[in-house]
């Protein structure tokens, strides 16, 4: 069957069940409740003074009862420098425990060692917002036979409450941690920041145990994980490699191309209407997205606008702005650097947020509804503003949903910025090759070559002309790049679905099939 | 156009390509390519390289590229430069 | 006014998304002796197929005294970019040279002699001294720029930041561009990191004269644009000086005072050239 973006999406699929074709980006919160029922939270019970103190990880994960199809789950904040799943999913392999689901907050590069194990049987199923380098190279040729699912940031917690994905083993990394549990990221030699992603885990999983490479005298403040929550508690010798996990400071981007693209996407928020006192701001942390937001502080200095709050994914340049005044707060999901944990950890107002509490579709308000502008980037977008964010030019999965389609559906405006082509192959397609967010959320797209205002939104494309900015139409501007480029061959894939990307409402947006001549 | 000997053009930067060219042992052309946009533009490329050498009336050739995702207008450049140094045509030009 | 090495496709292809008015595609310094001929066949391919959208596109060849500045004009007039640029012009006789060769190509190829511009480039000491006649020496010469770097090795002086050495010829160029009624444009500034010191020099520029500046970086362009762009105030400025002239002039007034300041016609004059660096049209006012 169809979806109402057009994508074919079976109505059953082996290994996850039946299927949920996407209905549009908020026809099913417009109702105001949830239908699925939210699976209770585990009532567990400790006797006062019980030590939850363990030798080893290996002892904790014997103690959590280890069986075949569990599912075990992750965060993702120490981002590529993550020690702590590889390590888990070891010892599990040598216990002999088969069909694992892995429910990460996302997977990077730094877990490509774990691809044995979805050979070898151990690991059967995968939840993950992103997928990357061997693994994600590895799932796209087909090494497993349930479909990955692809959820974003907010989706994953809705996820978790209705018990799709039902944990029955967290297991918790942490840059420092007490006795009992209490954790946190935002101190430490391994400091990663906000653990925003890790809290439902915490508070869902039937078993939790806290990783820490530096226990801390009791208790252990800020108390990001709670105690009543954690199970056991290990101390190891390394969480992760520091220099991977979040380094100094982030710099902009100097190339002369994403600056260009920046300065272009900060005059059309500044035209937008959007750019007035008291706005709420998110950008994505790379490239072109991140220089955005050098130049809105620009922006904001020289016309004595003062905006309310930063908000997502936040890097030491969000910091930089909170300080000088020119944001009143931010709200942390994720910290890109340094710089951003210890601002955690002594400025009050860089408040550590949940993912439920940023990004959750189904609860009374998450933050991304209270955005006003989002900055976002693509690996491609097409001629209906759909963006993928998931897969490459070559079919493989090589990125990450995130929060692109829950910020993008919440802000005011959204606005996506990328090159209209990378190294020959267009970013601008007539059909992108994975939905991740749908074009409906999407307001407008800034390339070196042109601005494209989403034709829903006319009043935004004429405040834009009134301006000064020159307005592209998004059909026009894919076929200039395709003049540039050339026409490029279409993708082979076979009929086999690799993995399944869920619309942060729990629909299928899209499905993504296995490559076919995989080199 | 006659190759007479080894010449090559254009750089292993990314939206280039690099030529080789040489006196091919045998008759007809023998091309070699690999390029980062291979499943996408691989016979495009192709292509551009053999029209350019019809352009230029080279029969006899061997000719190895790589190429990081160069136009064909540059793909083009660098087969011609390439194939002029190689046939000893080249004018305005110091080696 | 963007220099763009002539023998990179990654820059060249994006040459025209910057937002420089100008850009100055490169077959001379910044090509190594032994790519000349790849880059002046990349650089023909260039204009022939990219859009470089409003931008204007002049390409600097090599000097003719060098084995590679006949076989670019070859390759390139034929195009008909919008200019080209002229390395080392010292005198009347250079100009009188390349003028014949490019007239020449350009009958072979039945193209007009009034098209194609020449931006003559000041960089040796001969140069300055000769340049009024340069100047003047032909209705296709329509801009001077001067080469900071080359006249200074002319000179055998060092690279200041206040460019006191070359501060005479800077002065020089543009009165002889004035007197001819023809652009002059500035040189590089050639530490990319220093905003301010740009600015500065962006600055001294246009008050000395100049009518733009050559960047070697894209990232330089916008701070070149913020200084030459009159601001409001003075856009403000201009608009009522223009309006009041028109109303006066109406009735049949000549000179007049705004603000106990009088209004003449070059005051006039000078207000719609503001106006129209700030692209608002003047005439109806």
């Amino acid at each position: 069957m169809k979806n109402v973006i057009g994508r074919n999406i079976p109505e059953y699929i082996n290994g996850i069940g039946k299927v949920e074709p996407f209905l549009g980006a908020w026809e099913k919160l417009k109702k105001g409740w949830m239908d699925e029922i939210t699976v209770p939270p585990p009532n567990k019970a400790k006797l006062p003074h019980q030590c939850k103190s363990c030798m080893d990880l290996r002892m904790a994960i014997e103690k959590t009862n280890p069986h075949d199809g569990m599912t075990v789950s992750f965060h993702h904040h120490l981002r590529s420098g993550d020690n702590i799943l590889v390590m888990t999913i070891d010892i599990l392999a040598q216990m002999g425990i088969k069909n694992i689901t892995l429910a990460s907050s996302s997977l990077n590069n730094s877990h490509d060692s774990i691809l044995k194990y979805l050979k070898d049987g151990t690991i059967t199923k995968i939840w993950t917002s992103g997928l990357r380098g061997e693994l994600g190279k590895a799932v796209s040729e087909g090494v497993l036979d349930v479909p990955v699912t692809i959820h974003s940031h907010g989706g994953r917690v809705r996820a978790i409450h209705t018990g799709k994905i039902q944990i029955d083993l967290a297991v918790i990394a942490a840059s420092a941690a007490d006795e009992e549990g209490n954790a946190t990221g935002a101190h430490g030699k391994s400091a990663f920041g906000s653990m925003g992603y890790a809290r439902i885990d915490s508070r869902y999983a039937k078993q939790v145990i806290i990783v820490t490479d530096n226990m801390v005298e009791y208790p252990c403040t800020p108390t990001s994980i709670q105690q009543h929550y954690v199970d056991y508690v290990v101390k190891v010798d390394s969480i992760g490699d520091a220099s991977k996990i979040a380094s100094g400071t982030t710099r902009i981007t100097k190339s002369p191309m994403d600056l260009r693209i920046a300065k272009l996407a900060a005059d059309v928020i500044e035209n937008s209407g959007m750019f007035t006192e008291g706005f709420s701001f998110q950008v994505g942390a790379g490239g072109a997205s991140l220089a955005v937001a050098k130049f809105i502080r620009e922006k904001m200095k020289k016309n004595g606008v003062k905006g309310s709050f930063l908000l997502g994914g936040v890097t030491s340049y969000g910091v930089d702005m909170l300080n000088e005044g020119l944001f009143r707060a931010i709200f942390d999901v994720q910290s890109f650097d340094a710089a951003v944990s210890s601002s955690i950890l002594k400025n009050r107002n860089n408040i550590e947020i949940s993912s439920g509490y940023y990004a959750n579709p189904y609860n009374c308000g998450c933050m991304t509804n209270k955005l006003d502008i989002v900055v976002l980037g693509a690996l491609e977008i097409d001629i209906d503003f759909n963006v993928n964010v998931i897969t490459g030019a070559d079919g493989i999965i090589r990125g990450a949903s995130g929060g692109h389609s829950d910020t993008a559906s919440g802000a005011n405006l959204t606005v996506v910025v990328c090159p209209s082509f990378r190294g020959r192959i267009p970013i601008i397609k007539k059909r992108v090759h994975t939905i991740v967010t749908p074009g409906e959320t999407v307001d407008v797209l800034v390339t070196e070559r042109g601005i494209c205002v989403n034709p829903k939104k006319p009043e935004l494309e004429e405040s834009l002309i009134k301006a000064g900015l020159k307005i592209k139409k998004i059909e026009d501007l894919q076929k200039e790049v395709e003049g540039i480029t050339g026409v490029e061959k279409p993708i082979e894939f076979t009929d086999k679905i690799v993995g399944i990307v869920e619309y942060r409402d729990g629909t299928i947006i899209d499905v993504i099939k296995q490559v076919k001549n995989a080199n | 156009m006659q190759i007479v000997k080894k010449a090559q053009a254009g750089s292993f930067e990314s939206s280039d390509i690099m030529v080789l060219v040489e006196p091919s042992e045998k008759s007809g052309r023998y091309i070699e390519i690999n390029s980062s946009v291979d499943i996408q533009f691989g016979e495009q490329i192709k292509h551009a390289i053999n029209r350019k050498l019809d352009e230029l009336q080279v029969v006899d050739i061997h000719l190895i590229a790589k190429d990081k995702g160069a136009l064909n207008l540059t793909i083009c450049a660098r087969v011609e430069t390439a194939v002029k140094r190689a046939a000893g045509v080249q004018k305005g030009f110091i080696s | 006014m963007l220099y763009i090495p002539g023998n990179n496709p990654a820059m060249l292809q994006h040459g025209g998304i910057y937002g420089a008015d100008s850009l100055l595609l490169d077959l001379e310094d910044a090509v190594a002796l032994n790519q000349k001929d790849a880059a002046r066949i990349l650089v023909r391919n260039m204009l022939q197929t990219i859009d470089f959208y409003n931008s204007e596109v002049c390409v600097r060849i090599n000097h003719l005294d060098t084995p590679f500045g006949r076989e670019d004009l070859e390759e390139i007039v034929p195009l008909q970019p919008d200019a080209i640029r002229y390395p080392k012009t010292e005198s009347v006789e250079d100009l009188k040279k390349l003028l014949a060769i490019i007239e020449d190509i350009e009958n072979k190829h039945n193209l007009p002699h009034d098209k194609m511009t020449i931006h003559a480039m000041i960089e040796t000491a001969m140069g300055v001294q000769n340049v009024f006649d340069i100047a003047s020496f032909s209705n296709r010469v329509d801009a001077l720029t001067i080469g900071g770097q080359d006249l200074m090795a002319d000179m055998n002086i060092k690279n200041t930041k206040e460019g006191t050495g070359i501060d005479l010829a800077r002065k020089m160029i543009v009165m002889a561009a004035k007197a001819n009624g023809i652009d002059a444009i500035d040189t590089v500034f050639v530490d990319v990191n220093d905003e301010e010191g740009l600015k500065k020099e962006t600055e001294y520029a246009k008050n000395i004269g100049f009518s733009g500046k050559a960047v070697i970086n894209p990232r330089q362009i916008d701070i070149i644009h913020e200084v030459f762009t009159p601001t409001n105030e003075e856009v403000r400025k201009a608009y009522r000086i223009v309006k009041e002239f028109k109303r006066n002039k109406e009735a049949g007034i000549g000179v007049f005072a705004i603000e106990g300041k009088m209004i003449d016609a070059p005051v006039v004059a000078r207000a719609e050239y503001v106006l129209e660096l700030a692209g608002i049209d003047y005439k109806n006012i």
